[in-house]
Parts: structure tokens; C-alpha cells; sequence
């Protein structure tokens, strides 16, 4: 299958790229291009200009300062996953990286290109949230509860380029997701942090406007941070998604039990 | 139209592309290096795998375009001076394949698992890591097996450059 046709763009600073997105309007960024081509060569985008953003060096980099870690917006899932900066600072986010999609998936799908995305099963998208993560675009500093906006939308502004993710370094933080047999996206998956301002849940895969704060989990987990806390807690199937993978209940079932195995499993990933 | 120059299986090649040519295309239609196969076209089977400065990824979903100065190995490059790659070689010893359609993808990404780990897997790590490839033929089982004879040539320091580009 080909796209449709277009010129491909690879600038080298942020300025060249933003003054290539004002030149065409129907200009679009790419990253890994993980989800992006494949729906180009299903025809259900057709860009007329392809802005490679890879070749921009402020989108690259990892670091921690101050109790932040940092990382480049053009970073791909097999560096954060195999980084070992990443993996002392905040090794549940490690895990996550390393349990999305597959290898060659890893090698070539980005962290910003992900959180830009939000598509409503993605991982990353869970621990900028369950992280208090700061999104750091060109234009902008916006904190992750302001960032996703529902499920396919964030609260990025046409032309706006994600530049980085600031993640404050949680006292401990866990994932767990139970994925789609044969999509591999997580039907339910939940990032429990214990950060300073307390417990933060995010639930991914389940909700019917992407990803979600689970506020009721969080009251019982921030009071303690185990398991039997969360006894008789249980998510509701209001604006649960439904679809041939399963129903809203199945799908609360699920987001009750990932956050349960999310708090067993603090500074890992479990992946059912 | 784009001028791209790359490396493929340790030689310069330069050719003027389409810029919506997908690397599998590339490789296959403008090189005419048509052991990498494209089976499902939607990144999933990894069929198309090939190995891109080193590192496995999907072909079909990878632009030729934005390869300008990239290295690229593919099933083609994988023997040298008349010899099968340790991986090849172990593939056909294990019976790891039947029809041989997933099997160009399915090396060059076995190949990737090996080096990730420089040899340190086990049998579930080899299982999950091959996650992104798919054989409808064997059930697995010889292909786990050729990837674990080759993890221990290589911590055994039998293999000393896994791949080579």
C-alpha cells in the first residue's frame, strides 16, 4: 500500500519547522511515524507535506535535574526502556516503555509522538498523567491534567510541537496492563505514583474519553499505599468503552484489577 | 522526487525516490533485494523486518526518504564469504521454518533479540521479544530453539560480530 503523495520535510531546528507547518496547510508533523503511516497508507490521512521532527536535536536527550526527569519528545520507546538514567529515576516508566507494541515497534515509535497522539489505549499517555508530568511544547509549559483533552485530542494548539516531558521523580510508581490478544493495546491499563501531593491513578484503555484520573482509587490509596486499601473499591462502568473486546463491566473489572496488581507491583511493569 | 543515499548490506546506494517510497518498496521494487517479504502491510507481522543502523524495524512502515546516510541490513546481507550467518545456519538445523515466508523477518529480528541481550536470554525472554513477528507454520518451537543455540554461541564468543553492516 502507498500513501498518497507528498514532500517530506526534515528541518533541523524548531524554528524551521514551524515556519514549514504556516507554509502549507496541509502540512502535518510525524515522529516514528508508528501510527501515523500506517493511516496514511490507509489513505484516511493524506498530508501534502510530512515534517520529519527527528532531526531537530532540542527533541532529543534524556536527563534529570532537581527531581525531574527529562526526556526528548523525539526519544524512541527502546532508548527510554533501556535507558539506565530512566530506569534508576522512575523504572516503572522503564517498563512501560518496554512493554509497548514490539521490538521494531520500540525502535521507532516516540514518546512525543505518542502523548500528541493520545490514542485512548496508548501507555504513555497513563504515566504522564498518573505522573504529574509537565508537557513541554515550543510555545508552552502545560501540566499533563490540562494536556488530554479526550480520546484522540490534547490540548495542543495547531503548529504546536511537543518538545519535551518533564516527570517529577515519584517516591515509587507501578503499571500494570492487561493487553488486547491481538492488537496488543492495553484494554485496561493503570499507573499508580506516589508523588508529594499523593497517590495519583491514571487509568488508560478503558475510558470512553482516553485516559483518566481515578479519583475515588486515589482518596484510598494516598491514606496507604497497599493493596487492601483499595478492598471494596471498584471501578464503575459509567463511560467505560465498549466494543468486540469487551463491555463497559468487563472493562471495569479489568481497571479494578490493574490498579490493584499497579500498587503490588511498585517499580515495575505487570503485564497481563 | 528525492536524491537518497544509503548503505544497504555494507554498500552505498544512491537512487532518486518518491518521497512517499516506503523502505520494503525501496528495497524490494528499486533494489530488486527481494528476500525481505511484506506479508500483512500493517507493521503487525514483521515479515518486512530489517535491521536499521543495527536495529530491527518493520520495513513496510519505515520512509525510504528520511534514510539519508542510514545504515541497513537485510536477510541478503546476513552471509558472508559463501558461509549462512550462526542464525541461519541454526534455522535450518532446527527446522525453524516450513513455508519460509515469515522466515527472512523472522532471522533478521531473532538476530536483533541476541544482540539486544548480548546473548543473555532465556526461553521466555526469546518468546516475548519475538513478539512482533508472526509464523503460522511451525508453532514456535524451533524457531525459540535456533535463537538459543545462537545466544549461547554468542556468550560462548562463537559468534564475534552477530551483524554485520
Amino acid at each position: 500500500m502507498y500513501p498518497s503523495e507528498f514532500s517530506y520535510k526534515r528541518p533541523k531546528t524548531l524554528a524551521e519547522a514551524l515556519s514549514l507547518i504556516a507554509s502549507d496547510d496541509g502540512a502535518v508533523f510525524m515522529s516514528g511515524g508508528m501510527t501515523l503511516l500506517p493511516a496514511m497508507k490507509h489513505r484516511l490521512q493524506e498530508p501534502s507535506m510530512l515534517i520529519d521532527l527527528r532531526g531537530i536535536a532540542d527533541l532529543h536527550g534524556i536527563s534529570v535535574e532537581g527531581g525531574v526527569l527529562t526526556i526528548g519528545a523525539a526519544t524512541p520507546h527502546a532508548e527510554v526502556a533501556s535507558s539506565d538514567v530512566v530506569k534508576s529515576a522512575i523504572p516503572a516508566l522503564a517498563a512501560l516503555a518496554g512493554s509497548i507494541a514490539d521490538p521494531q515497534v520500540r525502535n521507532m515509535g516516540t514518546i512525543g509522538g505518542s502523548i500528541a497522539n493520545n490514542d485512548p489505549s496508548a501507555d504513555y499517555p497513563s504515566a504522564a498523567l498518573g505522573l504529574g508530568a509537565t508537557i513541554v511544547t515550543n510555545a508552552r509549559s502545560i501540566p499533563a491534567d490540562d494536556f488530554f483533552t479526550g480520546m484522540f485530542s490534547t490540548a495542543l494548539e495547531p503548529g504546536e510541537i511537543v518538545v519535551k516531558v518533564a516527570f517529577p521523580i515519584p517516591a515509587s510508581a507501578g503499571y500494570a496492563k492487561f493487553r488486547s490478544q491481538a492488537s496488543r493495546y492495553a484494554m485496561a491499563g493503570s499507573f499508580v505514583a506516589k508523588t508529594g501531593s499523593g497517590v495519583r491513578v491514571a487509568i488508560t484503555g478503558s475510558g470512553n474519553d482516553g485516559v483518566y484520573r481515578w479519583s475515588e482509587a486515589e482518596a484510598a490509596l494516598t491514606a496507604a499505599l497497599t493493596e487492601t486499601a483499595l478492598d471494596g473499591i471498584t471501578a464503575s462502568p459509567d463511560d467505560m468503552m465498549e466494543d468486540m473486546h469487551g463491555d463497559a463491566a468487563y472493562r471495569a473489572a479489568l481497571v479494578t484489577r490493574m490498579t490493584r496488581l499497579a500498587v503490588a507491583n511498585q517499580g515495575a511493569a505487570h503485564i497481563v | 522526487m528525492t536524491t537518497v543515499t544509503l548503505t544497504v548490506n555494507g554498500q552505498e546506494v544512491s537512487r532518486d525516490i518518491e518521497d512517499r517510497t516506503l523502505l520494503a518498496q525501496f528495497l524490494r521494487d528499486t533494489l530488486r533485494l527481494t528476500g525481505t517479504h511484506v506479508g500483512c502491510d500493517t507493521t503487525q507481522c514483521g515479515a518486512c523486518t530489517v535491521l536499521l543502523n543495527g536495529k530491527p524495524v518493520k520495513s513496510c512502515t519505515v520512509l525510504a526518504v528520511s534514510l539519508d546516510g542510514a545504515k541497513v541490513t537485510t536477510i541478503e546481507g546476513l552471509a558472508a564469504n559463501g558461509q549462512l550467518h550462526p542464525m541461519q545456519e541454526r534455522f535450518r538445523e532446527r527446522h525453524a521454518l516450513q513455508c519460509g515466508f515469515c522466515t527472512p523477518g523472522m532471522v533478521m529480528a531473532a538476530v536483533g533479540v541476541v544482540e539486544r541481550n548480548n546473548g543473555n536470554v532465556t526461553e521466555e525472554l526469546v518468546r516475548e521479544q519475538l513478539e512482533g513477528n508472526i509464523c503460522r507454520c511451525t508453532g514456535y518451537a524451533g524457531i525459540v530453539e535456533a535463537v538459543m543455540d545462537v545466544a549461547e554461541m554468542y556468550r560462548d564468543g562463537k559468534v564475534s560480530q552477530n551483524v554485520p553492516v
